[in-house]
Parts: C-alpha cells; sequence; structure tokens
C-alpha cells in the first residue's frame, strides 16, 4: 500500500514543486530553494524504491480507467527505474547548475523556466514508470508539450522558428505513427500493458509485424532516428542546462527508453528475433550513427555538435533494442545510463563556457582551456566517456552492443561502432586540444560581437563580455563559470568514472530485461 | 407527477419563458430569468438522462393522444444524452452572456436577445426529444428562425449579411427536410419516427422514398455544415454576437448531426437501402474532405471566429466520419465527438468572446502579445486547441482515439492515416495563434486585463470539463456505447 503512494508520490512532487515555485516566483532565492528540495525529495522517493525492483518485485499501480479497459497505469520494472533514476538523480545536479546559469546569464521569466522544468521531470518520471503504452504516450505528449515553451525560452524569432521545428516533428510523429500503432496494437491484442515477451506473440505476424515495428520507432521521435531527428539541433535554441538536462538526457532518453519499451514488452525480443523484422531498422539506427557522427564534425557550433553527437549515440540504443538480442537490450538500457552522464557533462561544459567567456564556436576556443581548466578538463573527461574508453562508464554499454552485435553474427555492426568510436574522437578531442595546447586567439578575446551563437542577440546586455561581470569566477588567474556551474559539472564528471566500476551493479539490474533472450 | 410530465416540461419551460422576457424588458431582469430558466432546463434533462438510462427509453404522448396519429416525444440514451449537451452549454452560455451582451448589444434590444436565445433553446431541444418528424421539423424551424435573428444582432453590419445567407440556406435546408418528409408520408401514412422506421422496410425499394431518403440527407447536411453545403457557416459564426457564436457552435451543429443520426440509423436503420445507394460512402467521403479542407482554409483566417469557424465545418467531418463507419465504436466515436467537440469549441469560442470583449476585436494582428496581457484566457485559448488538435488527458484525445479505432476495426488503415494527418493541420491553425499571442510583443503594454470573473469561470468551466472527460471518459464513452448500441443493434 505504501509503495504505491510512493510511486505517485515520485509523478506527483515535481507537479507540486511547480505550483509551490509558481507561487514563490516573487523571491528567487526562495523559489531556488523550493527547486532544490523538490529534486532532492524526488529523487530520495525514487531512490527509495530500486530496493523492491531489485528484489524482483514489480508493484502495479492503476491511477484511474481513462477509456473502458485501459487506464492510467503504473508498474516498476528495472529499465523504467534506472531511467527515473538517472533523470531524477541529474535534476538536483542540474538544478545546482542552473542556477549558477541563469543568473549569470540573467535569463527572462525564470519562474516559468523552473515550472516547465519540473512538469518535464514529472512526465518525465511518469514515462519511465508507465505501466501501459497508454499512459507512456499521454505522459509522452505532457513532455512535449511542457518543455516547448523551455525550447522558445528566449522567444527571439529564432527560438520562434525552433519551436515550430520542435512541436512540428515530435507532435507529427507521434500523433501521426505512434498513435496509429498504439491503437493498432490495442485491436490486434486487446490489451497495451508491457509485458515481459511481449503482448503481440501470436497475435500478429508477416510484414504486418515490420510495419508495425517502424510506426512505432519513427512515431517516437524523441529517439531522433533519422530522418526526424531534426528537432533535436533546433531545440538547442533553449538555454543551456535545457539542452543538458532534457535534450541530452530526460527527453531523448524517453525517446530511446520508449524504443526499449516497445521492443522489449510490446514485441518481445524471441518475437522479433523469430521474424527477423528488425532488421533493415538496425541499418538505419547504424545508419543514423555514422551520418550523425559525420555531421556532428562539420558543425562549428558547440550545442550544434554535441547535438548530432547525442542522435548518434541515441541511435546506439535504439541498434540495442531492435537487434533482438538480450544482452542487447541490457547494452541499449546501460547506454541509456552512461550516455547520460557522459553527454551532460560535455553540455553543462558548453553553457560554462559560454557564461563566463560568451564563446558558442569551436573556433573561437583557442587557448580558453588555459583560462578555464576546470571546464576543459572535465570535457576531456565527458568525451572519453562517450568515445567509450576506460576508465569511464561508456566502455561498457559499447562493449555490451558489441558483444551483441557479435553474438547475433553481425560484425558488421561491431565495425559501426568502433567507427564511430573513431569518429567521436575526431569531433571531441579537437576541442579540448584547441583548448589547452593553441595560443589564445587575441582577436577574439575582447571582441563582443562574434559568434552568431543564439544566445547573442538578447545579451546585449550592460556587462557582458566584460571582465568585471559578475558570471564569473575568478581564482587564481582562471576565468571560470559561477561555482555552482563548475561544481555541478565536475561532479557529473565524476560520475563518469564513478559508472566505470557500478556497471556490473547497472547490468545485473538491468539483467532481467534480458528474458529468454539472454545468452 | 412532475416526473412524468417532465419530457414535455423540457420543452414548454423554456418556451413559455421566452415571452416573459419581452415582458419584463429590463436587461438584467431578463438576464436573470433566462440564466434560472436554462439552469432548470439543465436539472430536467439531467434527470431525464438518470432516468432513461435506469428505466429504459421513455414515451411521452402529447395531449394523450396514442402515438402514431398523436405527436410522441421519446427519450432513449441518444437524445437524453444530446439534451443533456444543449442544456448545459445553455446553463454556462447564460452566466458568460452578461457581461458580454452588455457590451455587444444596445441594450434597448438585450431582452430581445435573450427572448430568442430562450427560443432558440427550445427549438433544440425539441428537435432532439421529439418522435415525431414533422414535429421535428416546426422545431427546427422554431430553432433556425430564432438563430438568424441571434445572428443578426451581431455589431459588425457584415452580421446582416451573414444571417441572410444562413437564412436562404437554411431555408432551403428545412424546406429540402420537409420535402422528405411528406414523400415519406406519401408512402407510409405516418409521420411516428418509431412508426416509420418499422414500415420503412416494406416501401424501401420505391423510387419515391429513395428521393425522400436524398432530400431529407441533403436537408440535415445543410443544416449541420457539412462540406460542400457549409457555405452559410463561417460568416455566421464570425460576425454572430460572441455569446451566439458559443451557443450556436456548441449546440445548432451537434443538434442537427443528431437528426442525421435518427434519420439514418433509426427511420432507415432496418433496411439495406443505404447499401444500395451508397450514402455512407457519400458520406464518408464528403467528411474526410471537409476534415481537410475545414482544416486547410482554417490555417488561412486572420479572423479567429472565422478560423474556428472553418476548424468546425473539419470537426463535424469527425462525426459524420464516426458515423458513417456504421459499427458501434465508428457511432460511438462520432456521438463522443459531438459532446467532446461541444466541449472543445464552447471554451475555444469562449475564450474569443473574452478577447473581444477587452481588446474588442479577434482579428489575429490585434492579438499580439496577448499572452501577457490576458494570460487566463489565453491559457484557456490553448487548453482547447490542444483538445482540437487530440493531444492526450484532452476530450479531442478520445474522440480521435475512438475513430482510429474504429477505422481500424475494419481494417481501413488508410482511413486511420487520414484523420491523424488531418488532426495534425490543427496543429498549424492553433499555433499560428499561439506564435502571435505570446511570442509577439503587446502593442501597448503589458498591463493584466482579463475580461470579468462572470465570463472567466463559466470558459474555465467549459475548459475543466474539456479536460475532466478527457482524462475519465468512461461516463461518456458507456453513455454514447449504449447509445450506439441502442442505434445499431435494435434494428439488425
Amino acid at each position: 500500500m505504501i509503495l504505491e503512494q510512493i510511486i505517485l508520490a515520485c509523478i506527483c512532487t515535481p507537479l507540486i514543486g511547480g505550483i509551490l515555485i509558481a507561487a514563490t516566483g516573487r523571491s528567487p532565492n526562495l523559489r531556488e530553494t523550493v527547486t532544490l528540495i523538490t529534486a532532492a525529495v524526488e529523487f530520495t522517493l525514487v531512490a527509495s524504491l530500486f530496493p523492491v525492483v531489485m528484489a524482483g518485485e514489480y508493484p502495479t499501480v492503476t491511477v484511474l480507467e481513462m477509456l473502458p479497459g485501459l487506464g492510467i497505469t503504473f508498474t516498476l520494472e528495472p529499465l523504467g527505474m534506472v531511467f527515473a533514476g538517472i533523470a531524477s538523480f541529474l535534476w538536483i545536479v542540474t538544478s545546482i547548475y542552473s542556477i549558477g546559469y541563469m543568473r549569470g546569464h540573467s535569463e527572462q521569466n525564470q519562474t516559468r523556466f523552473y515550472i516547465c522544468f519540473a512538469i518535464a521531470i514529472s512526465s518525465a518520471v511518469g514515462i519511465a514508470f508507465a505501466g501501459n503504452m497508454m499512459t507512456l504516450f499521454v505522459f509522452y505528449e505532457v513532455l512535449t508539450l511542457s518543455t516547448f515553451p523551455l525550447v522558445t525560452h528566449a522567444g527571439t524569432e529564432e527560438a520562434k522558428r525552433a519551436g515550430r521545428v520542435y512541436l512540428g516533428i515530435l507532435i507529427g510523429t507521434s500523433i501521426g505513427l505512434q498513435l496509429v500503432a498504439i491503437v493498432w496494437t490495442w485491436t490486434l491484442t486487446g490489451t497495451l500493458d508491457f509485458k515481459p515477451g511481449g503482448i503481440l506473440a501470436g497475435k500478429a505476424d508477416g510484414p504486418m509485424v515490420a510495419v508495425l515495428l517502424a510506426m512505432y520507432v519513427f512515431g517516437i521521435g524523441k529517439a531522433a532516428l533519422m530522418p526526424f531527428h531534426r528537432w533535436l539541433p533546433a531545440a538547442m535554441v533553449a538555454p543551456t542546462p535545457v539542452s543538458a538536462l532534457l535534450h541530452a538526457v530526460a527527453v531523448v532518453k524517453a525517446g530511446v527508453f520508449t524504443v526499449l519499451k516497445v521492443a522489449v514488452y510490446i514485441f518481445g525480443i524471441d518475437f522479433m528475433h523469430e521474424l527477423g523484422s528488425g532488421i533493415w531498422l538496425q541499418y538505419m539506427a547504424a545508419g543514423t550513427i555514422l551520418i550523425a557522427s559525420l555531421v556532428a564534425m562539420t558543425k562549428d557550433n558547440l550545442k550544434a555538435r554535441l547535438a548530432y553527437s547525442t542522435i548518434s549515440q541515441l541511435s546506439y540504443v535504439i541498434l540495442g533494442g531492435v537487434m533482438a538480442s538480450g544482452i542487447g537490450a541490457v547494452g541499449g538500457a546501460m547506454h541509456i545510463a552512461m550516455h547520460a552522464f557522459g553527454k551532460i557533462t560535455l553540455f553543462f561544459c558548453a553553457g560554462a563556457i559560454l557564461v563566463a567567456s560568451h564563446k558558442t564556436e569551436v573556433s573561437q576556443m583557442r587557448g580558453l582551456g588555459r583560462k578555464m581548466p576546470i571546464t576543459f578538463g572535465c570535457f576531456l573527461i565527458g568525451s572519453l566517456s562517450i568515445i567509450g574508453l576506460p576508465p569511464f562508464g561508456g566502455v561498457w554499454s559499447k562493449w555490451y552492443l558489441a558483444l551483441a552485435a557479435a553474438e547475433t553474427d553481425q560484425l558488421i555492426f561491431v565495425a559501426v561502432l568502433m567507427i564511430s568510436s573513431l569518429l567521436n574522437v575526431a569531433y571531441l578531442i579537437p576541442i579540448v586540444v584547441r583548448g589547452f595546447f593553441s595560443p589564445p586567439d587575441k582577436s577574439n578575446a575582447h571582441s563582443p560581437h562574434e559568434g552568431e551563437g543564439e544566445h547573442e542577440v538578447k545579451h546585449a546586455s550592460p556587462g557582458r563580455g566584460d571582465a568585471t561581470a559578475p558570471n564569473v569566477w575568478r581564482v587564481r588567474g582562471f576565468e571560470e563559470a559561477p561555482i555552482t556551474c563548475v561544481g555541478a559539472l565536475a561532479f557529473t564528471a565524476a560520475g563518469c568514472f564513478v559508472l566505470f566500476f557500478a556497471a556490473d551493479a547497472i547490468y545485473a539490474f538491468l539483467l532481467p530485461l534480458a528474458g529468454g533472450g539472454a545468452p | 407527477m412532475i416526473a412524468h410530465h417532465l419530457p414535455i416540461l423540457q420543452i414548454i419551460v423554456p418556451l413559455m419563458a421566452a415571452p416573459i422576457c419581452v415582458a419584463l424588458r429590463h436587461p438584467r431582469a431578463t438576464w436573470l430569468w433566462a440564466l434560472i430558466i436554462s439552469w432548470l432546463c439543465l436539472a430536467m434533462s439531467v434527470a431525464l438522462l438518470q432516468q432513461v438510462l435506469a428505466t429504459g427509453p421513455i414515451s411521452y404522448e402529447l395531449g394523450d393522444w396514442a402515438a402514431p396519429w398523436g405527436i410522441e416525444y421519446r427519450i432513449d440514451t441518444l437524445n437524453a444524452f444530446v439534451m443533456v449537451i444543449v442544456t448545459a452549454i445553455g446553463a454556462t452560455v447564460l452566466p458568460f452572456a452578461k457581461a458580454s451582451v452588455e457590451a455587444e448589444i444596445p441594450e434597448d434590444r438585450i431582452y430581445l436577445f435573450y427572448t430568442m436565445l430562450l427560443l432558440c433553446l427550445t427549438g433544440l431541444l425539441g428537435i432532439t426529444i421529439t418522435g415525431d418528424a414533422f414535429n421535428l421539423f416546426v422545431f427546427l424551424e422554431i430553432s433556425s428562425l430564432s438563430s438568424y435573428v441571434l445572428i443578426s444582432m451581431g455589431s459588425d453590419r457584415q452580421a446582416l449579411v451573414a444571417a441572410y445567407r444562413y437564412l436562404i440556406l437554411g431555408t432551403v435546408g428545412a424546406t429540402f427536410y420537409i420535402i422528405g418528409v411528406g414523400l415519406m408520408y406519401m408512402m407510409t401514412g405516418t409521420l411516428n419516427i418509431a412508426d416509420l422506421s418499422t414500415l420503412m422496410p416494406a416501401v424501401a425499394d420505391t423510387r419515391t422514398i429513395q428521393a425522400a431518403l436524398a432530400f431529407l440527407t441533403v436537408g440535415l447536411c445543410v443544416k449541420l455544415a457539412l462540406f460542400p453545403l457549409h457555405m452559410w457557416l463561417p460568416n455566421a459564426y464570425a460576425y454572430a454576437p460572441s455569446v451566439v457564436t458559443v451557443f450556436l457552435a456548441a449546440t445548432a451543429t451537434k443538434v442537427a448531426v443528431y437528426a442525421l443520426i435518427r434519420v439514418v440509423f433509426t427511420i432507415f436503420g432496418g433496411v439495406a437501402l443505404l447499401d444500395v445507394i451508397q450514402v455512407r460512402d457519400l458520406l464518408m467521403g464528403l467528411a474526410i474532405i471537409a476534415m481537410f479542407t475545414g482544416s486547410a482554409v482554417a490555417i488561412y483566417q486572420l479572423n479567429i471566429k472565422r478560423m474556428l469557424a472553418y476548424s468546425s465545418i473539419a470537426q463535424i467531418g469527425y462525426m459524420i466520419l464516426g458515423l458513417s463507419f456504421d459499427t458501434v465504436t465508428g457511432v460511438t466515436a462520432g456521438i463522443v465527438h459531438l459532446f467532446n467537440h461541444a466541449l472543445t469549441k464552447g471554451s475555444l469560442f469562449m475564450a474569443m468572446g473574452c478577447v473581444m470583449f477587452v481588446i474588442g476585436s479577434v482579428r489575429l494582428e490585434d492579438m499580439s502579445g496577448l499572452g501577457k496581457r490576458m494570460p487566463i484566457t489565453m491559457a484557456a485559448f490553448v487548453a482547447g486547441g490542444l483538445s482540437l488538435i487530440g493531444v492526450p488527458l484532452s476530450a479531442g484525445f478520445i474522440s480521435k482515439w475512438y475513430l482510429i479505432l474504429a477505422a481500424l476495426e475494419q481494417g481501413w488503415w488508410p482511413i486511420a492515416m487520414l484523420v491523424v494527418l488531418s488532426s495534425l493541420l490543427a496543429v498549424i491553425y492553433v499555433w499560428r495563434v499561439v506564435e502571435v499571442v505570446y511570442f509577439r510583443l503587446p502593442p501597448d503594454g503589458v498591463e493584466i486585463t482579463e475580461a470579468p470573473l462572470s465570463m472567466i469561470i463559466p470558459m474555465l468551466v467549459l475548459v475543466g470539463a474539456t479536460y475532466y472527460f478527457g482524462i475519465d471518459a468512461t461516463t461518456t464513452l458507456d453513455v454514447a456505447g449504449r447509445a450506439a448500441e441502442a442505434l445499431l443493434g435494435g434494428l439488425k
């Protein structure tokens, strides 16, 4: 009984927090305190559920019946727990970071920002705990809508255009394809519950299943599988904390999480293996991995580069999901966690660089590492984890994905993973190298006009680019971003390191996903 | 005793109350009177629905003249449900009306306004409750004539043209309907709907009956504004006083849809005729065209009331599409959408009423930055717009879900795709407004100036209902499902 209340509390806490944030909007300090407390409470609640799932119990709670026979239901299971745990944990870190960033950057409408953020987290946890596809879809759409004001936060013409792309693709794919796929599943099986082993086995066969799978995978636009990836670079117009938590963790991970859920609990790994209907999707995912990496190399804007890197990394998870192998699903699920820590670190660094030096383009960052050693050091750690080098977490998920590819005799995907790692090296490491080893570019150092980055327009405020501005933390001759920013990014970078050693525990926790498909 | 006579009281009360408005004359007094009557009507229709759900269909014979000779009021789940929709909208619109009407209509005509509103309510309830095809025509005319007057009261001079156009087309529609009824009477000698449905199979093969069906369908499709017979609707909605738009958009077309359901599923329910001359395929085709053209034209409108009017044409397409599936799920979808759309469109037009009240215009270019000036109203507009799109948790989602379900059940997946594609057009026309309202700077300051609470609260009630029935749709689906089963099951 108490368990059910905790599950519901996990969904409601951020919402209540949002109301309190609205109520305390007049006093920024109080408002930020509310945000932090809410985030801490949320994480405590989610964390308290881990032992239950670890013990093999999957409690279910039904809130209400929405349509006859179809309710808003929450069920705990390992995959959802991992996603909820990451989202709620990183919310705390991001909140700390946001405080430094939003103030340092003197953004407008901060109350609205924190409210929408809280709603987004609530829906992310709702997605993580969803017990059936209907519930998941509901929270999926709430997540899209609640992040729209965050993406268009700046309110500029560019933000408006980005908002159109964002909403157009996410709503378009989810209503146009995903909803139809869900109703179709419902007519085929009469249920939408997530069941181990899937619900479609025996109810559908032939090419129809491939069509249905495609409708799901493309309909989940948040997974950013090409060609429905454009919204993610567009969303980079948002303030950096949004890009960091939502567009590297919560929103995009909600997408790939949904893909995994559908693969594991709607189709079932064995069923997909039997039909082999996922094969061409594997190639789509592999293609996205490589193409997005190549595009990332051409981007000079740091956030755009990271966005394409995210697109590429997301397809690792999709690949894991559609490989029809238990170990692949586990590897994909692990990658949700590993990539989250790595990528959020990189985004935090990008934001810190923006706040401290107003630089958005990679080409402007010559020698910047000498001024901001902590930030660039952490950027290196995040990059190494994304590339998949020990001793950082990213290595493990790539390992298991490669193992799955080898196990299903698809060595081509092993090759894809390796090439992708090399590409990651090619587009991430030069940033660090340039930061530390190139001499500072004199002409750029104090010119306030360079960089047509998205944040430039509205920040033509006094003190911008001025060394005495309050958005710079000066210590021992370094010019780092405010301490909350630097603290947060150092923390997540340390997380990448910790995950390297925690991988075994996560693997054991996720193993039930593999089901009958385990080696 | 009263419970027994409820069916007739449902009509008599608003009918008799209308002339009293003329006697009262004082603007405030007539408003209060109309308000009380509308709430009384709601109470009665709720009581009737409960009675029907508990004990089955009610038959009430006027003046104790037995049907089929006398006029029969026959209430089953479907029309009890539609009456609740109509009276509930009436009961929400009247509190809203006070401030809005005072702002938009000259004081010396306000009593006339409420007289006509009550007459219109009478007519709509009459169409719904009656079990007699000719009596239906009488009420159709009462509601139509009063709505012509109501529309012509709009402050813009174009309202007169719009009302005149509606008058011409509405009269054509009603005339077609009565011709159809006449032809049926020729062949069967009865006007009672239940009686007609039993006698129909025997004479169904005659050309007269086929002509009757054609006249009835076309006549009612004019009234419910099915593409391409919708030409009267956009201007009528755009230029009518705000209150009238809310009321008509949420009730009048819905009642006409109800009348069509009666003709197609009750009078002609037992005949295979519909398959022979393919009325259903025709309706389905037109419905799909309506879904797309309505939404597509809505995208280009600069007057937001007009935009919502075109959106209504599209939404009527969804209702007719659901009906044309001719399955329990499909008809359920149509009926549920009738209800859900009444709530959604009601709240959207109310938001426009508030905008009209505050800034005196509903043109897109005048609405820049309104999200800052009228935060509540605009939030309500966005909420209503999301329901038009069919976002989950809103009532519109339930309708879409059922429509897609009905299409997939039949294996008609292209139709399912068309439903979702057309609803994506709604994203475009809703978001056009959102962008102007939230992303542009307000021209004259950001001071918050909302409409009075008497307008805000009814609007929020409807928005709340839109989401309530989107989150817990079991009640509406249960009622609609029962109505659909009764329509299809009883006669097959």
